[in-house]
């Protein structure tokens, strides 16, 4: 009998890279979109059983109880934006935005992108795990220039110089963490397995670590959009296609902080080691602060959502650094929310910019009235990524507010100025976007509405009521990152 | 290990930071080229002599790619680039070559300084190894802060990658080394097919990346 565990896990590899070969060769548009759908929904099929069959670790593949939330979360999401990718790609090439080559391209890409993240989530090899980081980089370096507009062109650059420069760092660092693992568990596979870091991680030269972090959190960090290392984030979410916005918000910086996260756990499993919390805490709450007072000086509609995303990925980073079970608990929350939250959004920002002809947000107005599903799945989208109550957002940032409050008020009262701020832009811009006299063009949307319900629905579900069984595991988890 | 091989090493490490000054001063763009070609050569040749004497036959492989890949194609191709697009051929700085030149003693110092005191239970070899690939790649960083121009941070860059190289064969018995090289020569060339096929000189008349910023959409 085939053992079904390692099945599964070839399944959430393999399906993506499978059908990125065939998505590259299938000329027809119409049918390429559902295609990618149809991978997507198999390749989540496939990671939500991992839930009752969970493998055995291998040297270079693990699933473990920290990833597996990601991986859920990444397969799922890569699932709706494929959905709202076939109609957001469909009106692309309608209105000859898009050749049929560039076509095939796209969604060849966004599946070996979905193949790459998914390597990354699943990898249990630090140099592996590397290599998949580079190739979604890549692959999303591409994405970005498809259109081929000076300004997607800059952005594609600018986005591959500083992702390398990071990507090179980042690799330091691992070099950096073999070396002080080979010291004590011996040359080989073994001194780059998480599993067998993390056990052994109390024995390894302390200050080979310290290093070997700096470096891996400036590297990650770098994806992660952290602030000073944020420049390419903007610009790459502005110009490329919006599926692609959706995918690098709601999905690739969460992996680019798991990387970060892993280290974090081996660091904090090493006494002698420098503690690794009050770096994420200053680069979070700095990227929170900046990311605030950006959000003002916006005119693009998809540049401030990812002015937007650095303020969210910063909260994130801060309530890890904060550590202790309480504020893992909100930040693992907060991450899953925020993906859930920011893909609705570029999924309703997508088909605005499509049906207005425009992302400047000047000439955006009146949407709940000129289309009332997209305006006011705008306005839902936006009244949650800023946290207000009851969305399931509201309910994190109260949790990693209050459990700062207990140790750090300082840390706290700061954190809370970059929240308001925030609230205050974006609540400002919403209000120009979606209400008042409509202005500009009004053609009707043949959009897809049902991903941006659902994600819009599952926050709301989730901030009134989260199930026992999921809050338990959260919490699990939580206990985990330390 | 006897003394002779460690000298060698040595001797391959340090003509790496030596040729990343080199780079650093070079202001002409065909120069730098060859200069880097030089870099790569040495690099292949440390990569190649570490195969030798930790008995690690698969990092003849990265040596052979660092060597054909590094020192022979890319050169190659960015020369026909720089003919094919005419590209002015001197470089423009920021700031003097004295004072990039004074930044990169500075960080020399500064890498030796961090990497040789926390390293001090790995071998001799590993030791002066990582303190120089760690020059190497603040160097290639330094690099692409003070150049203004497309083709001399993707060289830049490429002095990083032969740095982190040094670091990982240094890492004795490090798996993956291949891989991990074979990723980024497919990275590198990506840049460099990206130069031409985004056609950076059609769209924007330069590849001077200051000018690329007059592209940027809305951004205050």
């Amino acid at each position: 009998m085939i053992e079904t565990g390692p099945l599964l896990v070839m399944a959430i590899l393999f399906v993506p890279l499978g059908s990125a070969a065939l998505l590259a060769l299938f000329p027809d548009g119409r049918l390429t979109g559902q295609l990618n759908t149809l991978a997507s929904f198999f390749t989540l099929l496939a990671s939500a059983s991992l839930f009752r069959i969970r493998p055995d670790p291998s040297q270079f593949l693990i699933v473990d109880d920290v990833n597996i939330v990601f991986i859920v979360l990444n397969t799922f999401v890569a699932f709706t934006t494929s959905v709202f990718s076939a109609s957001y790609i469909a009106h692309e090439v309608e209105t000859g935005r898009l050749t049929p080559t560039y076509l095939r391209f796209y969604h060849a890409m966004y599946q070996t992108l979905m193949f790459a993240m998914n390597l990354a989530l699943l990898a249990n090899n630090v140099g592996l795990m590397w290599v998949a980081v580079e190739l979604a980089t890549l692959t999303t370096v591409l994405m970005v220039g498809l259109y081929r507009t000076p300004a997607a062109l800059e952005a594609a650059w600018k986005y591959f110089i500083l992702g390398s420069v990071g990507i090179a760092l980042a690799l330091f660092g691992t070099i950096m963490v073999y070396l002080a693992a080979s010291a004590v568990v011996g040359e080989g596979l073994n001194a780059m397995a998480w599993n067998v870091l993390v056990r052994h991680a109390d024995a390894f030269d302390p200050h080979l670590l310290n290093l070997a972090f700096v470096f891996l959190l400036l590297g990650y960090g770098t994806k992660v959009g952290l602030v000073p290392l944020h420049a390419w984030l903007p610009d790459a979410h502005a110009e490329g296609p919006t599926p692609i916005s959706a995918v690098l918000s709601g999905l690739l910086l969460n992996v680019a902080l798991f990387a970060v996260l892993r280290f974090k756990m081996v660091m904090s499993a090493n006494s002698g080691a420098l503690a690794p919390g009050p770096l994420m805490v200053t680069l979070g709450l700095l990227s929170v602060l900046y990311a605030a007072f950006m959000l003002y000086r916006c005119h693009d509609i998809k540049r401030m959502f990812a002015y937007s995303s650095i303020e969210h990925m910063g909260i994130i980073t801060f309530a890890f650094g904060m550590g202790g079970a309480l504020a893992n608990f909100a930040g693992l929350l907060h991450m899953t929310y925020h993906s859930l939250t920011k893909s609705a959004i570029f999924f309703s920002v997508g088909h605005i910019a499509q049906v207005k002809g425009t992302q400047n947000m000047a000439e955006i107005r009146g949407l709940t009235v000129s289309h009332p599903l997209l305006g006011w799945g705008l306005v839902l989208g936006a009244m949650a990524i800023v946290g207000l109550p009851p969305m399931g957002i509201f309910m994190t940032e109260f949790l990693i507010i209050t459990s700062t409050f207990a140790r750090q008020p300082v840390l706290a009262v700061a954190l809370v100025i970059g929240l308001l701020v925030a609230l205050g832009a974006l609540l400002l811009r919403l209000n120009g976007l979606a209400f008042g006299a409509p202005h500009g063009k009004e053609a009707p949307s043949q959009a897809s509405f049902v991903p941006m319900f659902a994600h819009l629905t599952l926050v709301l579900a989730a901030g009134i009521y989260l199930p026992p069984a999921l809050v338990n595991w959260f919490q699990h988890v939580a206990r985990l990152l330390g | 290990m006897d003394h002779l091989s460690l000298d060698v090493a040595h001797m391959f490490a340090g003509g790496l930071v030596l040729v990343s000054f080199m780079l650093l001063y070079q202001d002409r763009m065909f120069g730098l080229l060859n200069i880097f070609a030089l870099h790569a050569v040495v690099v292949s040749l440390s990569v190649a002599w570490q195969a030798y004497i930790q008995f690690a036959p698969h990092l003849y492989i990265t040596a052979a790619i660092a060597l054909v890949v590094k020192a022979i194609i890319i050169p190659v191709a960015l020369h026909r680039i720089i003919v094919r697009l005419g590209i002015h051929r001197t470089i423009e700085t920021v700031g003097g070559i004295g004072l990039t030149m004074l930044a990169g003693i500075g960080l020399v110092a500064l890498s030796i300084m961090v990497m040789l005191p926390i390293t001090a239970e790995a071998g001799t070899l590993t030791r002066e190894d990582l303190a120089f690939s760690l020059a190497v790649i603040l160097l290639g960083l330094l690099m692409m802060i003070s150049r203004r121009n497309a083709i001399s941070q993707i060289i830049g860059f490429m002095s990083i990658e032969n740095g982190l190289i040094l670091a990982a064969t240094a890492a004795k018995g490090m798996p993956l080394v291949v891989e991990i090289s074979v990723a980024f020569s497919i990275l590198v060339a990506l840049t460099v097919i990206g130069i031409f096929l985004f056609r950076i000189r059609e769209r924007f008349d330069t590849v001077d990346v200051y000018e690329l910023e007059r592209f940027r959409g809305g951004h205050p």
